[in-house]
């Protein structure tokens, strides 16, 4: 309920909302101007966690900096892993065997429901449901486990290589993957969306709540599924088509509400699409090499390099500068929850606490991807 | 003369051995619940089943240091946590557990749990004051207009049952329902009490949750938004006597539930009244909290004082009228 | 007035519903794993710390100090010595360090191993109260697992 408030800078206090604070996720500082329970200035805090990954780029050869990019947004790790490679292969002209393209969208996109699920269950969390956070990770485990098999990790991955993957998915992989698609379209109605969805205090808590306009997020940058909740109908993967997508049928879920509702919608289709994606990747799946032609050391030629991916959050852009050396020269990352975050301030005017909590719960920040 | 003090001393005994037993394994029972609806185990390694484990905590937090940070209004603060135990305790007094089992069976024992309810509440007030956290103050204010506006619904459907009853005995209350599950005042067919009483339960019951600050109506605790509410401040026992509390006044809400709509002591059938089945009513009513606790999110402000004022309050006035016509009519 | 209604009927069904769901869940079967007392199931790739690979017959490690897994790495863990093979050719290995403190098990040292002399060891239960305790000695590790071979 966003009401009006008159200010009334005499009554005023200021709260400190983290770095420390249960529902930041991490150490997000929001510096709160508020009178009572209604906020009247909203300041995001940022660097709390800033390691300068933009800079160690430049110190060490490219295929360093890849275990690098699984740290800015540890939840959809794969998605920064794909967004490096692609810019480099860009850079250097690397080819990649299809093979190797197909697991890489199988893989980004189940990294992509686990970040989801993640998301859905720290929402649920700031909400103060704790039930679905674990039954959510009873499915988020499947789908680290499945990707522990084939990457190696569980959830800082360094799985891709410039001109292919790490290694190549097998048969068992293959079997899990769709056993765990049966089984999360099974649980999806029951457990996410009868105990969550349809739940009447949910509802009430974040229908026409932190309402985004279209236009704020055009001016704040907002992408991925706050943009999509907004009636934006922007998704890297359609509009901008890298790897194999274009050969995929798959929807992008766009809502009109601009609520916090609508962004939870997004989200829960898009698990449904990804699954979709997926199904269709492990058909089509062609045999052949996973791994193509790089050279051990790259040199690409000098020039500015861009190319952007879609994560879980929005859209990721890598912009790379080489000077001809084995090292990067400059990397400017454009992340995509740090401009999700920056329309906090101006949409958080005037609610109250709980729900400005809630509001920023349903922008799924990742904050060392903000602060990288 | 002399009985009565060996009764009094075994009452007092017993009433504190029932209360900390409650509160300490509560927290257990709660922990074990939601363990297993989130399909985990829970506590399991002290003792058998993880058993020991409230000695284990309370051994913890009664080693640790009580932390009273500058600028607390010293006396309040550390008033506040004994604030929230006691009236629990005394609660128990005039529960009558079964037909010879009572500390007191006083005239006006209803009306002395609700006004030893509202001290609970202040002490949640004081304890959020005196902290001088922002977090806890928040927490205070609305741990009192949530109090305010549930305690009107709350009254308004004990009103039925004193109507029906025609006393404000718990005693006498539990005593007007012996005799079987349809003498009960929830299931009641004298007058077609029935009819609306189950109306009563549920608003009753949906009024102890928010009483008693449990999800999802703990707006005072809040841990996503307020950290830990009026308890921001607490280290030690001080946050353990509000923990304690907090389950007392569990126990007392589900005493006070189970013996003015369920019969207090009285078996379904009719058949072997006695304390074993309101200890069964009182404990399935506590499981109840905590299921709730463990399915939904937690609730809005402002949602729950629309839910108590244009729910509720309603629902229970138009209740009392048609209660008190179905007394007049038949 | 409708959505009054409405409101509570649907609402109070939904609440009914998410009773019964975890209801349900209550007496399903636990699906957590009680980590200390039991054994992760590993997949073949597992990234536990490093370790060298000892020679089949002589035990003796399989590197030949070509420097390439300290080159790669990211984080600079890696510090190994060599010195001159006496009567054979090329380096034997001295010193092998790693430093775990820093490594961020991104595997780009095995993978740059053509040698076959690093692998991932399996180890996961990894703490102590002592920083020092995970600048690892290789070699130390080597020779204690062919000791314990013996």
């Amino acid at each position: 309920m966003t009401v009006p408030v008159h200010l009334r800078h005499d009554e005023t206090f200021v709260l400190n909302l983290g770095p420390q604070h249960p529902a930041t996720h991490g150490v997000l500082r929001v510096k709160l101007t508020m009178d009572g329970e209604y906020i009247v200035k909203a300041e995001p805090v940022l660097g709390y966690i800033h390691r300068m990954h933009e800079k160690l780029a430049e110190g060490g050869t490219f295929a360093q900096f890849m275990p690098n990019t699984a740290r800015m947004d540890y939840l959809h790790a794969l998605a920064f892993n794909h967004g490096w490679a692609l810019v480099v292969e860009k850079a250097a002209g690397i080819e990649v065997p299809e093979r190797a393209e197909y697991i890489r969208v199988i893989t980004v996109e189940l990294n992509r429901i686990a970040s989801h699920l993640l998301w859905w269950a720290a929402f649920l969390l700031d909400l103060g449901g704790f039930t679905p956070l674990l039954y959510a990770f009873d499915d988020r485990e499947k789908i680290v486990d499945l990707l522990e098999r084939v990457t190696g990790s569980r959830l800082t991955y360094c799985y891709l290589r410039f001109g292919g993957v790490y290694n190549d998915i097998d048969d068992e992989f293959i079997a899990g993957t769709r056993d765990f698609i049966k089984r999360l379209r099974g649980r999806m109605p029951r457990l996410y969306h009868d105990l969550v969805t349809h739940n009447i205090i949910l509802i009430k808590r974040i229908k026409d709540i932190g309402f985004v306009s279209a236009e704020q997020c055009r001016r704040y940058g907002a992408t991925g599924p706050v943009a999509r909740g907004s009636g934006i109908d922007y998704d890297i993967r359609k509009n901008e088509p890298y790897s194999v997508y274009p050969e995929f049928d798959f929807d992008v879920p766009v809502f009109d509400e601009c609520d916090s509702m609508a962004r939870y919608m997004v989200r829960m289709h898009e698990i449904e699409q990804s699954m979709r994606i997926i199904e269709q990747a492990l058909d089509k799946l062609p045999a052949g090499p996973v791994m193509g032609k790089a050279p051990k050391v790259l040199k690409p030629e000098a020039g500015y390099y861009y190319s952007a991916v879609e994560t879980a959050r929005g859209s990721l852009g890598h912009r790379l500068v080489c000077n001809g050396d084995k090292n990067p020269y400059k990397l400017k990352l454009r992340s995509p929850t740090f401009s999700n975050l920056s329309l906090f301030g101006e949409v958080a005017e005037g609610m109250l606490l709980a729900d400005a909590l809630a509001f920023m719960g349903s922008l799924d920040l990742v904050i060392p991807e903000i602060d990288r | 003369m002399e009985t009565s003090m060996w009764r009094a001393l075994l009452y007092l005994v017993g009433l504190l051995a029932f209360a900390g037993v409650n509160a300490a394994w509560l927290g257990w029972c709660e922990r074990k619940g939601a363990a297993r609806i989130q399909r985990r185990i829970g506590p399991c390694e002290a003792g058998f089943a993880g058993l020991l484990q409230p000695l284990a905590d309370g051994l913890k937090l009664m080693s640790k240091q009580l932390l009273v940070p500058q600028g607390v209004d010293g006396i309040i603060f550390r008033v506040a946590p004994v604030l929230a135990m006691i009236p629990a305790i005394t609660s128990l007094a005039v529960i009558p557990f079964s037909e010879n089992i009572g500390a007191r069976a006083m005239e006006l024992s209803l009306l002395l749990l609700f006004a030893l309810a509202s001290i609970g509440m202040i002490a949640i007030l004081l304890g959020g004051w005196a902290s001088g956290n922002k977090y806890a103050i928040i927490s205070a204010a609305r741990s009192v207009s949530q109090n305010l506006a549930y305690e009107i619904p709350m009254l308004l459907t004990v009103i039925t049952v004193v109507m029906i009853s025609g006393s404000m005995n718990l005693r006498e209350i539990a005593l007007d329902q012996q005799g079987g599950f349809w003498h009960w005042n929830i299931f009641r067919l004298e007058h077609g009490h029935f009819l609306t009483m189950w109306i009563s339960f549920i608003i009753f019951f949906i009024c102890s949750v928010a009483e008693t600050n449990r999800a999802p109506f703990d707006m005072a605790e809040a841990e996503s938004e307020l950290v830990a509410g009026f308890m921001t401040e607490y280290s030690s026992m001080g946050f353990g006597l509000f923990m304690m509390g907090e389950y007392l006044n569990i126990v007392v809400g589900a005493c006070l539930t189970a013996t003015l709509f369920l019969g207090g002591w009285d078996c379904p059938f009719g058949l072997t009244p006695g304390i074993w089945w309101f200890l069964l009513k009182i404990y399935v009513l506590i499981f109840t909290f905590i299921w709730i606790r463990w399915t939904y999110p937690r609730t809005q402000i402002y949602r729950l004082l629309n839910l108590s004022w244009k729910i509720l309050i309603p629902f229970s006035m138009a209740n009392l009228l048609v209660t008190a016509a179905l007394i007049k009519v038949f | 007035m409708s959505g009054y209604w409405s409101d509570i009927v649907t609402g109070g069904k939904s609440l009914v519903t998410g009773l019964a769901i975890t209801a349900r869940e209550f007496f399903r079967p636990v699906v957590t794993e009680q980590y200390p007392w039991e054994v992760p199931t590993m997949t073949p790739l597992f990234r536990g710390h490093i370790e060298l690979i000892g020679n089949e017959e002589t035990g003796e490690p399989n590197c030949v100090v070509c420097g390439m897994c300290q080159r790669a790495c990211p984080s600079v863990c890696i510090s190994l010595d060599g010195k001159k093979n006496e009567g054979g050719k090329g380096k034997v290995l001295t010193r092998y360090i790693l430093d775990f403190t820093k490594c961020s098990l991104c595997g780009s040292c095995v993978e740059s191993c053509n040698f076959n002399a690093l692998r991932f060891s399996r180890e996961y239960n990894l703490a102590s109260f002592d920083k020092n305790d995970f600048i690892m000695d290789l070699m130390q590790r080597l020779e204690d697992q062919n000791r314990c071979k013996r």
